[in-house]
């Protein structure tokens, strides 16, 4: 069936896109908040904001795509998780809700507040571990059935290593991105302390970064020992995005190229992810939901794919034009507008 | 329940993201045609309160879009095959809104020509508008489902444009369209009418408060228009919840209209006012047609009876919005009548939570009148929600969760504009000329 493997490649890619994005986000507001504590603000909240400011909502938009995107295209996903996220789900709307609300208040508000950049940034940095219970849940086992419905065994969530070693790559790979891609918009700002901080935030990052996602690789042969083989016959894709991850670091070390540095960041992920991804097939989760057996009706199926299709051609353009106004608009970037 | 406190929070926000946008749109339209600057700041001004609102909106409607598969899996995995489309789509128009919304709000003094800014925020207003749209024609459906084959409780094929399309779409899109645009004028018209109460009047409150108004009034006049296409909708296709909202028991040809009144045990109706005729009229435009009462509705399919009281009072606020716009109006052409005195003023204050409780009691009308059912003739409430121990504790963390953050909103919007007055922000940014001066 062509137009799930279609509906797949679209909620992939919607995963990356939000991975990148939202991890910009996050990071932002928990170094925010860091520099907040360490009398380092002045440096950095300014470029932060000026990145963020026109941006955030969009990134809300990416994760509403993805849950949505799944639910639609394979309905019987969407009761599985609906049912078994029920407290881990609240717990992320609850995060995001304190996290938008607070954001706005401290940047269209009348007034800075210490209160509010901690909720904004402490919160950044429980989304991404909250959300990876998802990515947890996915590879199985985690799922109890009683009366015909869904539930989801907390104790064992909790008490597995497998998913504590998820949430540190979450965490870890949040501040990573964000430090790598702040470092960039730093350099582009012409803002020398405000790159050497953030250069050095992106250094600092880079050991935890590999070694999560080498524990959460090792965690999954114990969990999930069918998707560790298949990730296995892939290997050359994961070698593909160390090679990136190197090349990331070098060029950050060498103080030079950070454009072409943060490209190597995203390749890095795209290559893990599509690994990741690749292996994970043919189950939606584990022994539960297999892609090709509970997708939604054709009819519902390519009417999707034609609103999807339709969406994004009138989103790319619309994108494309904010990103010259602020993104890529020097004189915006370092604060002449 | 849960879900019924998130809509009832996200509503407010939600109705005002989607109304404010045209009449920021309007007064900078307004104002560069007329070249008057105090219009341009009017919109300048109202911008940078919209977005902490929309702020709101958005992680509340975050909240319903994924609470809808945590707490109602069962109708999702079924209706989700038909509801997919156009909650996907609202997506795009939402994502639509908010980039422009970004771009609109930091480019303010980037362009040379008068327009270019402008037009940023055409494409608020139209993502707004479609957002509201898409995410009523689900509601729509769910009230007058079509489009799919049900076996047992398996959907068997779909057609999901004609479940977009269905009976309850056009007057519910109506009235959900020109009630938001109404309220949101309401607001604002209140917010200046109350500025000018307490601070006294000015040349930029006055334009502030004409441009409301007739905005309030142009759209009050069309709510009531897609309201009574919206009576005249339910008399064919959902009888019962039009005979629970007016207490009509027996189906009778010419039937009464009731206002008010209370309903004793034993279904009773006690000090009503009875307008002869007029529910007939209401339904089909003609004062002897036939309305079907609650004795031709199965016992155990019949609404409960209360939603009347909700009908009565949004019918009346409604009501009350068009009188107060239009009597301003009418002040502002007739020289003799002072369009700005206390009491119009404070009415005009008193309109704005007015027209949202009207927003609020409309829904829960619309809703609450269609129980038991979720997917009306399909399936009932009790076999869609979800049955978790856990539940409660979601629903107490949710409800601190909305009260903290309406205090907040509260709190940061007062201040917003408290501390920076309008005669300040003038002063700071035309230093030449003097505020209460008109340029004309």
């Amino acid at each position: 069936m062509n137009y799930e493997i279609l509906g797949l490649s679209a909620l992939w890619f919607f995963l990356f896109a939000y991975l990148i994005i939202a991890s910009i986000d996050f990071g932002a507001g928990f170094f925010a908040y860091y520099a907040m504590q360490t009398k380092k603000d002045h440096i950095l909240n300014r470029l932060i904001a000026r990145y963020l400011s026109p941006v955030w909502e969009i990134t809300n938009v990416f994760f509403i795509f993805f849950f949505y995107g799944l639910a639609f295209f394979f309905p019987d996903a969407g009761y599985y998780y609906g049912s078994a996220m029920l407290i881990p789900g609240s717990i992320i709307l609850l995060l995001i809700g304190i996290r938008g609300s607070f954001y706005a208040f401290e940047n269209y508000g009348s007034r800075k507040s210490k209160l509010y950049t901690f909720l904004y940034g402490a919160s950044g940095l429980f989304i991404p571990a909250a959300i990876a219970t998802g990515l947890t849940i996915s590879e199985g086992g985690f799922i109890r059935h009683e009366n015909g419905s869904v539930y989801l065994r907390h104790q064992e969530l909790l008490t597995n290593p497998f998913s504590w070693a998820v949430v540190f790559l979450a965490v870890v790979s949040v501040l990573y991105i964000s430090a790598h891609f702040l470092t960039y918009y730093a350099n582009k700002a012409g803002d020398e302390p405000a790159r050497k901080l953030l250069r050095s935030y992106a250094l600092f990052w880079a050991a935890p970064q590999i070694i999560a996602s080498l524990t959460a690789f090792i965690f999954i042969s114990r969990q999930n020992p069918e998707h560790y083989d298949n990730m296995l016959d892939l290997w050359w894709l994961f070698g593909i995005s160390v090679l990136f991850f190197l090349i990331g670091i070098y060029l950050v070390y060498r103080e030079r190229n950070y454009g072409l540095s943060f490209i190597c960041v995203m390749l890095q992920f795209f290559f893990a992810l599509l690994g990741y991804g690749i292996g994970h097939m043919p189950y939606l989760l584990y022994n539960e939901i297999q892609v090709t057996a509970d997708a939604t009706l054709p009819a519902m199926g390519i009417a999707l794919l034609i609103a999807f299709a339709g969406g994004l051609l009138m989103l790319i353009p619309s994108l494309i034009l904010v990103m010259r106004m602020f993104l890529f608009d020097a004189e915006y970037v370092k604060g002449k507008k | 329940m849960l879900t019924s406190m998130t809509l009832v929070f996200h509503i407010i926000f939600a109705t005002i993201g989607a109304g404010v946008p045209l009449l920021i749109c309007a007064a900078e339209y307004v104002g560069i045609r007329k070249r008057d600057p105090k219009y341009v700041l009017l919109a300048r001004r109202w911008t940078r309160g919209y977005v902490i609102i929309v702020a709101v909106g958005v992680v509340t409607g975050t909240a319903i879009g994924l609470q809808l598969f945590l707490l109602w899996p069962t109708f999702m995995q079924i209706a989700g095959h038909v509801i997919g489309l156009p909650l996907f789509m609202e997506t795009f128009a939402f994502f639509f809104e908010a980039i422009f919304l970004g771009a609109y709000i930091y480019t303010w003094d980037r362009f040379k020509g008068r327009y270019t800014h402008w037009y940023l925020s055409l494409p608020v207003v139209i993502g707004g508008g479609m957002s509201a749209v898409f995410i009523t024609t689900v509601n729509a459906f769910m009230n007058t489902p079509q489009g799919f084959t049900l076996e047992g409780r398996t959907i068997t094929s779909v057609e999901p444009i004609m479940a977009m399309l269905n009976p309850a779409t056009p007057s519910k899109v109506f009235h959900v369209l020109t009630s938001s645009y109404m309220t949101s004028g309401a607001i604002l018209a209140a917010i200046t009418a109350f500025f000018i109460l307490k601070y006294g009047n000015n040349a930029y409150y006055k334009k502030a408060l004409k441009l409301t108004m007739i905005m309030t009034l142009i759209f009050s006049i069309f709510t009531a228009i897609a309201g009574d296409a919206s009576a005249k909708f339910l008399a064919s296709y959902q009888p019962e919840k039009l005979a629970a909202a007016e207490w009509h028991f027996e189906t009778e040809k010419g039937a009464d209209l009731i206002l008010f009144g209370r309903l004793t045990e034993d279904n009773e109706i006690q000090g009503a006012i009875h307008l002869p005729k007029l529910l007939s009229f209401l339904s089909f435009g003609d004062f002897n047609s036939e309305v079907t009462g609650l004795d031709k509705v199965d016992e155990d399919l019949i609404p409960p009876l209360w939603i009347h009281y909700m009908f009565d009072l949004m019918v009346c606020f409604g009501a009350f919005g068009i009188l107060i716009s239009m009597l301003f109006i009418v002040f502002m052409f007739w020289k003799k009548r002072d369009q700005y005195n206390k009491w119009l003023l404070r009415a005009i204050v008193v309109n704005a939570p007015l027209a949202m409780l009207a927003i609020e009691f409309g829904w829960i009308y619309a809703e609450v009148g269609r129980q038991p059912w979720i997917l009306r003739g399909y399936m009932r409430v009790a076999e869609g929600a979800i049955s978790s121990p856990y539940v409660h504790y979601v629903f107490a963390a949710f409800l601190v969760l909305y009260v903290l953050l309406g205090t907040f909103v509260t709190l940061v919007l007062v201040r917003l504009y408290k501390k920076n007055p309008i005669q300040k922000e003038w002063e700071m940014r035309f230093p030449d000329t003097l505020f209460g001066g008109d340029q004309k």
